[in-house]
């Protein structure tokens, strides 16, 4: 019943993580740039987090201008190629664009930017520089979307910019939790080396800000630290025989994926626990790896799944199966999984009942946990005076600046968890904040 | 089913699309394929001595996706030897004798103009067709457009024709001029059957932004050409409205100039033409398009219970006047149809930067709203509107009355100082609209980053 295959080389892999939105030809970005309407005060600008300059760019597309287009892009949002990929334009520019109302197509703005940027990063364009110096050093921890969009626009304000990474490379989700069908490594470092390129600021990769003596050495060293260190790893569930091995978090399965790609190995049957757009990921992912079954389990009814609808039919279109109303008791088996033990639901009043008596095991061999990732809340206690809001993000202001004057912050550790485009945005509105704590 | 055969001024043709005189009528071959896939006929690309052509010869103007909406080309007369055209000639009419070949022509002298008339009228043609339109390479010879816009020429040229010609004899006019009838006139005092119209408009269709040199371009120079294609149908249409309603003219009109499809033919036909002539889109987009022109034309003739084209030769022109005439009582106002708003809002754009800021937004709303007062009735807003039927002009007088500039002329009602009170826009002027609606003055630039502070 498997529609793929095991990918067990690169271009098997691939062919079974074939792009969602393969980057267009000269033809279709003129064909489909041609179809802009060039609204007034635009609905997709509105819809974009980033506030891109949508008609703006579209335009410069069809005109030719093809590098101006690339800057409209890029004076918005430093994640432009990625974002035209990953962002979920279902929901946000393409969800708003006017044809919609006319039950026509929507202009695919996605692509067309990711068009844009990919010809001025793969011709190396010279759009921007970082500003005259001011002898002032900001600290950014984490290089993902959010501490990479803080880290270019300062640069751009003239501050000397450091970035601290743990990992062995930048972007962040881009390239370690975005389902390879989005958007492939080439393309998310590419982006990343086309912006330190422009920009010039340091990253230091294998370089874990962990306790409170590199906090104080960042505090001495920099007049300001960003953070933007994103979420921590899968939440633990608490259920029984969650240690066993192949009962794996939906962050490090799609980090393992996006690492090791047709090295990764999957089980044959595979459950999912969870309802949100990482489970359809993890799912559709597990499908494209070759495993024969995958199954989606959701404590709810398939109407009441955090996801985008349009994730939950890419799932299903790959064979991914629902298991609806069901909630996980026990992972079974002895030092492996064999199986989840389930009890059936009802949802009363907006609230979960297990049915009593309802119990079953369902057999798998592997378990694949997408039940919302952890905050780091252990490492950000050793920020002083730092306040958490009681869900463990991070408490700011409109410019970012946290309740420690010295700290600003955006992405998912403050926003509690949203899209790579969110991260970009406030990152950039984070950085002039920075720069307005710094100019005082 | 309707008749769709016409005689043309004694040339008769099964249907009234013709080729016009150029690359697609370059050969025998060409031309039989062409009556084979349902064209009525063909006027042979112009004879003459024969001319060596350059490479490349053609030039498109593309607008945003659409390739070709303009064209051109600094292509001359047949470059082949005459025998060879005679011959293949006479071959079409003895393949196809019920079909029209008509022989374009441009010579210098009368002796010239006397031998080829004859030889084509030999070799078997159904008319001729005299080129003064060429309007690049051969007038610079002192032929072409060159006698089309000498009026005196054109018509002692004629004379010459008709004193050998025993077919009829069509003058194909260039656009190349600031009257058109003028030498349409001179062509039927020469004693011309008919005229055809337009050729092609000298233009030069662009320049290489990195060779910095006009399309189409030869070994790094260029030339202006003639302009052809679907851009040049208005221009085509008005002239022949001007030539078809002229009463010194009085010619039957083969029209040329723009017809990509039979919506553009009909066009044509209504302001006064019996024949068209198609060029451009042959070349772009093959004979075949032939068939949905044959087609449309009969689904309009029969929806509209016409049985021979010429029941509606010319039957808009009663409707087409000079604007003196026109009723300056009738009003029409703008109507937003909101239920089919798609909220693109460009029409308030439009009205705003454009037109008379007669179109508001609204708060809650994408959907503008018009501010009557204001709307003068321009059309602009319905024009931009994508959306069909979305903005209609609605009528507001009610009918009974009926005022023209020249009726005002005669009652001497009209401004006639710089600074008459009794002209149409005394006191109209438009106050800032932000103090007299209650509207912001927008900057054009995006919601979100203008929120964010990011331009």
């Amino acid at each position: 019943m498997a529609e793929f295959s095991t990918p067990t080389t690169a271009q098997e892999f691939a062919e079974n993580f074939a792009q969602l939105k393969p980057t267009m030809s000269r033809n279709e970005a003129l064909y489909e740039s041609s179809r802009c309407l060039f609204c007034f005060d635009a609905p997709c600008i509105q819809a974009c987090p980033s506030g891109i300059d949508i008609p703006q760019f579209i335009r410069q597309i069809n005109s030719g201008n093809v590098t101006g287009s690339a800057r409209t892009i890029y004076e918005a949002n430093y994640f432009g190629n990625a974002c035209g990929k990953v962002c979920p334009t279902e929901v946000l520019c393409e969800g708003a664009c006017v044809y919609n109302l006319q039950d026509v197509k929507p202009i695919e703005i996605g692509r067309l930017q990711s068009y844009a940027t990919t010809q001025a990063i793969t011709e190396n364009k010279k759009l921007f520089g970082p500003g005259p110096a001011n002898g002032k050093r900001v600290a950014v921890i984490g290089a993902g979307p959010a501490g990479i969009s803080a880290a270019c626009e300062l640069r751009a304000l003239g501050y000397e910019v450091v970035v601290f990474e743990a990992k062995a490379q930048p972007s962040g989700l881009t390239v370690y939790g975005v389902a390879p069908y989005k958007i492939t490594n080439e393309e998310a470092l590419a982006e990343m080396a086309y912006l330190q390129g422009q920009f010039g600021y340091e990253v230091r990769y294998h370089a874990p800000i962990t306790g409170r003596a590199d906090l104080a050495a960042l505090e001495a060293g920099y007049d300001a630290i960003f953070l933007g260190i994103g979420l921590g790893k899968t939440s633990a569930l608490g259920l029984p025989g969650e240690e066993k091995i192949n009962c794996v978090g939906a962050v490090e399965f799609i980090e393992e994926l996006r690492q090791r790609q047709e090295a990764m190995q999957v089980g044959r049957t595979i459950i999912v626990l969870g309802g949100g757009n990482t489970a359809m990921d993890a799912a559709s992912e597990a499908a494209r790896l070759g495993a024969e079954t995958v199954l989606l389990a959701y404590r709810r009814g398939k109407e009441e799944m955090g996801a985008y609808d349009f994730e939950y039919e890419l799932a299903k279109s790959v064979g991914v199966k629902g298991l609806f109303n069901v909630a996980p008791l026990e992972i079974v088996g002895d030092n492996y999984v064999v199986g989840v033990r389930f009890i059936r639901t009802v949802v009363e009043e907006g609230r979960v009942r297990e049915v009593p008596g309802s119990e079953f095991v369902q057999a798998c061999d592997m378990v694949i946990k997408a039940t919302g990732q952890a905050k780091q809340t252990h490492f950000l206690h050793h920020i002083p005076g730092l306040e958490l809001d009681g869900r463990g993000r991070i408490v700011a202001d409109a410019a970012g600046q946290t309740t420690n004057p010295q700290y600003f912050t955006s992405g998912d550790a403050r926003n509690g968890g949203a899209e790579v485009v969110n991260a970009a945005a406030e990152a950039k509105v984070a950085a002039r904040g920075i720069h307005a704590f710094l100019s005082k | 089913m309707p008749d769709l055969s016409i005689n043309f001024a004694g040339i008769k043709s099964p249907n009234p699309f013709w080729l016009a005189s150029a690359p697609p009528t370059n050969s025998g071959y060409q031309v039989m394929k062409a009556f084979d896939a349902g064209w009525g006929g063909a006027v042979w690309k112009t004879l003459g001595v024969p001319v060596i052509n350059v490479s490349s010869r053609y030039g498109g103007v593309s607008y945003r996706d659409k390739r070709l909406v303009g064209f051109n080309n600094i292509e001359l007369i047949s470059d082949r030897p005459l025998a060879d055209n005679l011959r293949e000639i006479s071959e079409v009419k003895k393949r196809f004798p019920d079909h029209a070949v008509i022989a374009s022509l441009m010579v210098q002298s009368r002796q010239e103009w006397h031998d080829i008339v004859r030889q084509s009228q030999d070799a078997g043609a159904d008319g001729f067709e005299l080129n003064f339109g060429c309007p690049h390479g051969m007038c610079e010879r002192g032929m072409g457009s060159a006698v089309g816009q000498e009026p005196k020429v054109l018509q002692m040229i004629v004379e010459w024709v008709m004193e050998v010609a025993r077919k009829p004899v069509i003058v194909k006019l260039t656009p190349n001029i600031s009257d058109i009838t003028e030498p349409a006139q001179a062509a039927r005092r020469g004693g011309a059957d008919a005229i055809s119209l337009i050729n092609t408009i000298q233009s030069i269709v662009g320049v290489d932004l990195d060779r910095f040199a006009p399309y189409p371009i030869v070994d790094g120079q260029g030339t202006n050409g003639g302009y052809c294609g679907p851009a040049v149908k208005p221009i085509a249409l008005n002239m022949v409205k001007n030539c078809a309603q002229h009463p010194d003219v009085r010619l039957p009109i083969s029209g040329i100039g723009g017809i990509e499809s039979w919506r553009d033919a009909v066009e044509h036909i209504l302001l006064g033409a019996s024949s068209v002539q198609v060029c451009t889109a042959a070349m772009h987009f093959g004979f075949g398009i032939i068939r949905e022109l044959v087609s449309g034309l009969e689904q309009y003739m029969v929806e509209k219970n016409f049985n021979t084209i010429y029941d509606f030769v010319g039957k808009a022109l009663p409707n087409v006047r000079h604007w003196e005439d026109l009723n300056m009582k009738y009003q029409v106002k703008a109507h937003i149809h909101e239920e089919k708003c798609i909220g693109c809002q460009l029409c308030y754009t439009a009205c705003e930067d454009g037109a008379h800021q007669a179109i508001r937004l609204q708060a809650g709303t994408r959907t503008p709203a018009i501010i009557e007062e204001n709307c003068v009735g321009c059309n602009l807003c319905s024009l931009v509107c994508p959306v069909d039927d979305c903005i209609t002009m609605d009528r507001h007088d009610d009918g009974t009355q009926h005022l023209t500039w020249k009726e005002r002329t005669a009652a001497n009602t009209i401004p006639t100082e710089f600074n008459d009170e009794k002209a149409g826009g005394r006191h109209h002027w438009v106050p800032e609209p932000a103090a007299a609606l209650g509207k912001e003055r927008h900057k054009t630039l995006p919601g979100k980053a203008r929120a964010l502070g990011i331009l």
